[in-house]
């Protein structure tokens, strides 16, 4: 699970092809991420790796751990999925803003009922 | 579903594929207050780890100036999982409250429900930083008081040395047991209900 823990920043240049930044901004660490297609021939390992795991909705939080990358790197990795339309991102609803810092009584609610189920 | 030879880490923890809405709970406190603690107790599958990292201004690769360090920040954090129902999950994050992590916080916590200070008697002084910085952004949050069990302060003393507001829930815990953590998640969620209650009146 921590393949990647120890490795150098050599490797992680390797794995986002020298990128540090240009990942998606609307991506959230509990952005989930869904597969849309199934890995390809030819594909980087990780990238295959993300479509596998991510058949069912995934965070990009769980993505990262199941990687054994930091989440910086994997946000790059989703990026490119994205952008090649073989992922899709559910994000967290409703946007968090100044305006409506707090969530809905409606999921206050849900959450609420929950909790006291578990 | 596909049959697969190589089944992916998670995949007997695998969300439904109705969920839409992930919602966030940050815990915080200082080292060894039980962050990871409670986070397991409650959480549905083993709590777990990843990386968040800082990268500095004006870093460069060809900048060879014989610096062979990183270059960068890394704080690790650990997070649980509670599915709410067939549409929504909550995440469960656990990281240090220490001043130094707090570029942890804008990433991680925006947008999040609200957040459980974890405080150990012994070092009252590691949650200043937390409650300070939960006061000046106008998250909700509570104070749980992980005492193992034992309870050996009166927690309006543990009030009085937090300075805390009058307000702010504070509650004992057993960071261990998991209704003893349940109790904290609702009464957080109950605290923020009251301020959203009090915004629409």
């Amino acid at each position: 699970m921590s393949r990647y823990r120890d490795e150098t920043p050599d490797r992680l240049y390797v794995i986002t092809s020298g990128r540090s930044g240009g990942s998606d901004e609307s991506l959230d660490a509990v952005t989930l991420i869904v597969a849309e297609s199934e890995p390809t021939a030819g594909m980087q390992s990780e990238h295959v790796e993300i479509l596998r795991m991510c058949r069912s909705p995934m965070a990009v939080v769980e993505v990262a751990a199941h990687l054994g990358l930091p989440v910086t790197v994997v946000k790059i990795l989703l990026t490119d999925l994205l952008d090649s339309g073989r992922i899709t991102a559910r994000h967290p609803r409703p946007a968090p803003s100044p305006a409506h810092p707090f969530a809905s009584p409606e999921v206050l609610e849900k959450v609420l009922v929950a909790l006291h189920n578990l | 579903m596909h049959s697969t030879t190589s089944d992916p880490p998670g995949t007997a923890d695998a969300l439904p594929s109705t969920v839409e809405q992930a919602l966030k709970i940050a815990v915080v406190g200082g080292f060894g207050v039980g962050k990871t603690t409670l986070v397991r107790s409650v959480s549905e599958i083993r709590p777990l780890n990843t990386e968040e990292s800082m990268t500095q201004a004006g870093q460069g690769i060809d900048d060879v100036n014989g610096v062979e360090e990183k270059r960068s920040t890394t704080v690790a954090f650990d997070f649980g999982r509670i599915t709410l129902d067939a549409t929504s999950v909550l995440y469960l994050f656990g990281a240090p409250g220490q001043q130094r992590f707090w570029f942890l916080w804008d990433r991680l916590f925006s947008g999040a429900l609200g957040a459980v200070v974890l405080v150990d008697t012994r070092r009252l002084a590691d949650s200043f930083y937390a409650i300070d910085r939960l006061e000046a952004q106008g998250i909700p949050f509570v104070v749980a008081h992980n005492d193992f069990g034992e309870a050996d302060h009166d927690l309006e003393q543990v009030r009085a040395a937090l300075d805390l507001d009058p307000a702010v829930p504070l509650l004992r815990c057993d960071a261990r047991d998991r209704a003893s953590a349940k109790k904290v998640l609702i009464a957080l969620v109950e605290h923020v209900r009251t301020l959203v209650m009090g915004r629409t009146r």
